[in-house]
């Protein structure tokens, strides 16, 4: 019995010298940082003040600084999958072998849905929502912690899927029966199912710590019709998240009972029905993008009123609006397989629904445009995200609604029509908010606001490398061009690709705008200081606590008198200690073994995973035990942060 | 300027959305319903995919031929006797009575060990008559459900245990009692989740 | 933190409005809710071995009992009531039902409807596919 499973050093692709390129590059940018943190000797800083926190704020940043470094993953897929497709026409092979653009295209997907946007919106949350709600941190803040940290479990997963081994040939969505045994009998659908079912666990307990803090934890007087809309789409999303990702564990699970014991769920012989792992994977797939894109309603919700020096319109109708999508979100799913062959009542009835399901949507748009009518506006960066999107966003909607026709999707499905409608939805929509509220929250989170300068050339670089790299693919698509194509034979589609190719260029150019924003944001810090702890004249909790809030959020807990009405002024300050939740390493650890276990479990290394099982269950016995939960923050510590920071806080 | 302190009372004509964070008992025992929520979902799914697979056996053995309906009843008493002596524990640890949470604690496991000992063996029969997991998609889809159930009994059971320990070491601590109500919220919604398994694997499966 | 008048903890056994509840009465109702659940069980298994009924109404029969049941161990052993104190409970508990229906119904419509229009019988894919 081999004492390493399947693992021996052929898992090394050694002679696919793309993926050691890359792989050399990934561990000389782990060791550099790594080399870094031990020459300044932040170590112990980090363990304490940021791996063992619990707090929203901290784990908020982590979860930030996770989607940016695999926003970067994620679009190196993209860009090289641009280059072969440009490449490859006629005869021409490009440079990428197919074994390996069908891992690329397989991994763009995945990462970018799942390392990129999910973590960037849940860290949009976790960082706002609770000063939204005037509160101190969560409802369980250990328990976001050991989410924030299984999410980078199935990171770390599918990163070493590039230097060990393999990834999934079969596109993100895994179906069978090329995911069995049978037609993929390598590691690669192994490190997809481990890695997102041990983020999808992180999810599904971010799902529930949210729920319960927006609907149990609100400070006195934020009635339900007095939260921000923010808060609203962070509920709705929460909600979707504990409904539909307990879907996805369950059907992972089947296809993992087949992989590995040889059940018959979905394979071709013993009775097994591919079609049903299709109906589930999309009972959890399209919630899921609506998971993604309602924080960036309430992003935008959010910036539009801010930088229109108005009260957002129709607060009432985006409530509605927002709780519609939530439940209309489960009525619709069938649209990902019109064409597998259900009758016309059935593809009628959802073609209904996915018409239906734009109308709260467009009440939105329409809310969003008359908060801009008659105010003032400011065109700031977050200002020109959302502007961008709500033009993007709305092509992107009607090329959803023209699919939503089951005889037309017969044409387009599977089509680059189809890829350029998600990625116009999912970057015009989601990503664009997610720009427009990291500019928006930065100065909050760090004490200073990011350079305006790049920050309009980045917006402007995505805006028109979009166009350029997408609209094309509208283009070829309607001209026949199927997705995930390694090569073509129609010589018409090429120049289409080029333009997109380009496209792809320009967007990597808004990227590192991005990335040089920062550093010189950085650079500039005391000019670019927030002083009075709202830069943005926003009217919001959270504007009314300093840049960075301390940990324990508000010196003195807020009550809310009337929606959008300030609180009243105070008389003298009676600063009394906090209670605070503990600092906690069993995150960290509870992610440690998952990583073991997980790997393990690909490689069919048995005793490795009864061990990493074991370790976690230690670890979390330990914790069942622990004796202190609560550290208390003293007055006096309370008040001398107080004096410091008279200026914020004003009403 | 400053922000006012006033950390709102429970007046009586306070709507219950403007009276401010609840508390802690409140929040975890929710926090955990939600979860429970998600459980459920996931059963459902399981469901799901056992429904459409039911007539799925590939020419082998259907439930009509398997399913032993008296080993059932016998194990829908163990579990639902369980719930009611978990009931009777949570009393006891409301009232703060350590021998009733004691005894009420080891009734219960005595009757979750009993209905895991049944399903084992009925498991073990099957495998034994060539009619495993690995024979059909109908048999695939029985096992993941009623074993998924029999995982989530296996692991409250080695929860109670821990929780006794728990109210051993530490009393009835505020910890330990929301926890303790965890896990009655737990075992019950099990015990639902098997009325439901019961009636449509078995009950409805034995008609075919 | 406020005080707990406003909501209660799903699967609390104490009344609101009485502060706690005395040992008798709350033995009383995790018994009446044991006799009532053991009598929809034993029902359920007669339903289901009897030839007193029309064949399809089975089912349907032991469908709507064991919503019965479910709704005995929500109220007597969960203690969910329709109190204004419940309300979150009860509004989470309708929402993960609402889900449950969805994904049950939904599937189940939608992978009929499928295998209905699947060409070859079992039989013959099995036999094209042996290897």
């Amino acid at each position: 019995m081999n004492l390493l499973g399947k693992l021996s050093w052929d898992a090394i692709p050694l002679d696919q010298p793309i993926i050691m390129g890359a792989t050399a590059f990934m561990v000389l940018v782990i060791a550099t940082v790594l080399s870094f943190v031990t020459y300044k000797g932040y170590w112990g800083p980090l363990w304490r003040d940021w791996i063992t926190s619990v707090d929203h704020k901290r784990i908020g940043v982590m979860y930030i600084l996770l989607a940016l470094v695999m926003l970067l993953r994620g679009f190196s897929d993209a860009i090289m999958m641009r280059a072969q497709q440009a490449l490859a026409a006629g005869g021409a092979q490009g440079y990428l072998p197919p074994e390996h653009f069908d891992q690329i295209f397989s991994a763009h997907g995945t990462i970018m849905i799942f390392f990129m946007a999910m973590p960037f919106v849940i860290g949009v949350m976790n960082f706002v929502v609770p000063l939204q709600l005037g509160v101190r941190d969560v409802a369980f803040p250990t328990l976001n912690s050991v989410s924030f940290w299984l999410t980078a479990s199935g990171a770390l997963l599918i990163n070493i899927s590039l230097a060990v081994g393999e990834f999934a040939k079969t596109g993100w969505v895994a179906y069978p029966p090329l995911s069995e045994l049978q037609f993929s009998p390598g590691v690669g659908v192994d490190y997809y199912l481990w890695s997102l079912q041990i983020s999808g666990i992180g999810t599904l307990l971010s799902g529930i710590n949210f729920v319960t803090t927006i609907l149990k934890l609100r400070a006195p007087g934020m009635g339900y019709m007095r939260m921000p809309v923010f808060c609203w789409t962070a509920l709705a999303t929460s909600l979707l998240i504990v409904a539909a990702f307990p879907v996805l564990t369950a059907t992972f699970a089947m296809l993992l009972l087949d992989r590995y014991l040889g059940f018959h769920f979905f394979t071709v012989d013993g009775g097994g029905n591919a079609m049903m792992y299709v109906n589930l994977f999309w009972v959890w797939g399209h919630p899921e993008v609506y998971i993604l894109v309602l924080p960036a309603f309430g992003i935008y919700s959010e910036v539009v009123a801010t930088f229109s020096g108005k009260p957002l319109f129709g607060y009432r109708s985006m409530v509605a609006a927002t709780m519609a999508i939530c439940v209309l979100s489960f009525l619709v799913w069938l649209h990902h397989f019109f064409t597998m062959g259900a009758s016309a009542d059935v593809n009628g009835f959802f073609g209904v629904m996915t018409m239906i399901i734009a109308v709260p949507t467009g009440v939105k748009v329409f809310n969003w445009l008359f908060t801009m009518y008659g105010g003032r506006v400011r065109f700031t960066v977050p200002m020109l995200w959302s502007i961008g999107f709500m033009i993007t966003f709305v092509v992107g909607g009607m090329t959803g609604v023209l699919m939503a026709v089951p005889p037309a999707d017969f044409q387009v499905h599977n089509s680059l029509f189809l890829v350029a409608h998600f990625h116009n939805t999912i970057i015009g929509g989601v990503v664009f908010g997610l720009m427009a509220g990291y500019n928006y929250w930065f100065p909050k989170v760090f004490g200073f606001r990011l350079d305006e300068r790049w920050g309009k050339a980045s917006f402007w670089c995505w805006f028109i490398g979009f166009y350029l790299a997408f609209m094309p693919l509208y283009a070829v698509g309607l001209m026949g061009m199927t997705r995930r194509l390694q090569h073509y034979d129609n010589p018409a589609w090429q120049p289409w690709l080029m333009v997109a190719a380009l496209g792809s260029v320009v967007i990597m150019a808004g990227i590192a705008c991005q990335v040089i924003q920062l550093f010189v944001s950085v650079r500039d810090r005391r000019q670019l200081r927030d002083a009075t702890g709202n830069p943005w004249m926003g009217r919001t909790l959270e504007w009314f606590t300093p840049s960075p809030p301390p940990a324990w959020n508000f010196t003195i807990l807020p009550s809310v008198g009337g929606f959008d009405r300030r609180m009243q002024a105070g008389g003298t300050q009676d600063y009394k200690a906090i209670e605070m939740p503990n600092n906690s390493p069993i995150g960290f650890i509870t992610a440690f073994f998952a990583v073991i276990t997980g790997f393990a479990l690909i490689w069919h290394i048995w005793w490795m995973v009864g061990l990493g099982l074991l370790g976690a269950l230690l670890a979390l016995l330990a914790f069942a035990f622990r004796r202190r939960e609560e550290v208390e923050v003293s007055a006096v510590e309370i008040a001398r942060f107080g004096h410091a920071h008279p200026a914020e806080a004003a009403l | 300027m400053n922000v006012a302190a006033t950390l709102s009372e429970a007046r009586p004509n306070v709507a219950a959305s403007e009276a401010g964070p609840a508390s802690k008992p409140v929040i975890v025992a929710y926090g955990f319903w939600i979860f429970l929520l998600s459980d459920i979902v996931m059963f459902a799914t399981l469901f799901a995919g056992y429904a459409v697979l039911a007539r799925a056996t590939d020419g082998g053995p259907s439930g009509v031929q398997l399913f032993s309906q008296a080993s059932v009843a016998i194990e829908t008493v163990c579990l639902l006797a369980s719930s009611y002596t978990c009931g009777l524990m949570s009393l006891a640890v409301k009232s703060r009575r350590r021998i009733g949470t004691y005894f009420g604690g080891l009734v219960t496991f005595a009757l979750g060990l009993s209905f895991l000992a049944l399903e084992l063996r009925e498991f073990a029969d099957m495998i034994a008559r060539a009619a495993g997991p690995q024979r059909s998609a109908f048999l695939s889809a029985f096992f993941t459900l009623v074993g998924c159930h029999g995982l989530h009994v296996t692991a409250g059971l080695v929860w109670l245990v821990l929780m006794m320990v728990q109210v051993a070491v530490r009393g009835f601590h505020p910890t330990v009692q929301r926890r303790l109500a965890c896990f009655s919220l737990f075992w019950h919604a099990l015990d639902i989740v098997w009325v439901w398994l019961f009636t449509v694997v078995y009950l409805m499966g034995v008609r075919a | 933190m406020t005080e707990t008048a406003l909501d209660r903890p799903p699967g609390d056994p104490s009344m609101p409005a009485k502060g706690d509840v005395g040992e008798p009465a709350g033995v009383l109702v995790y018994t009446i809710g044991l006799v009532l659940a053991v009598g929809l069980t034993a029902t359920s298994f007669w339903v289901a071995n009897t030839g007193l009924l029309w064949g399809p109404g089975v089912s349907l029969g032991l469908v709507v009992l064991a919503v019965a049941q479910m709704g005995i161990h929500l109220v007597f052993f969960l203690h969910i009531t329709t109190g204004p104190d419940n309300t979150n409970n009860v509004l989470a508990l309708a929402f993960g039902i609402l889900t449950v229906l969805l994904v049950v119904v939904g599937s189940l419509w939608i992978m009929a409807n499928l295998n209905d229009n699947m060409m070859p019988p079992p039989e013959l894919m099995n036999l094209h596919m042996r290897h």
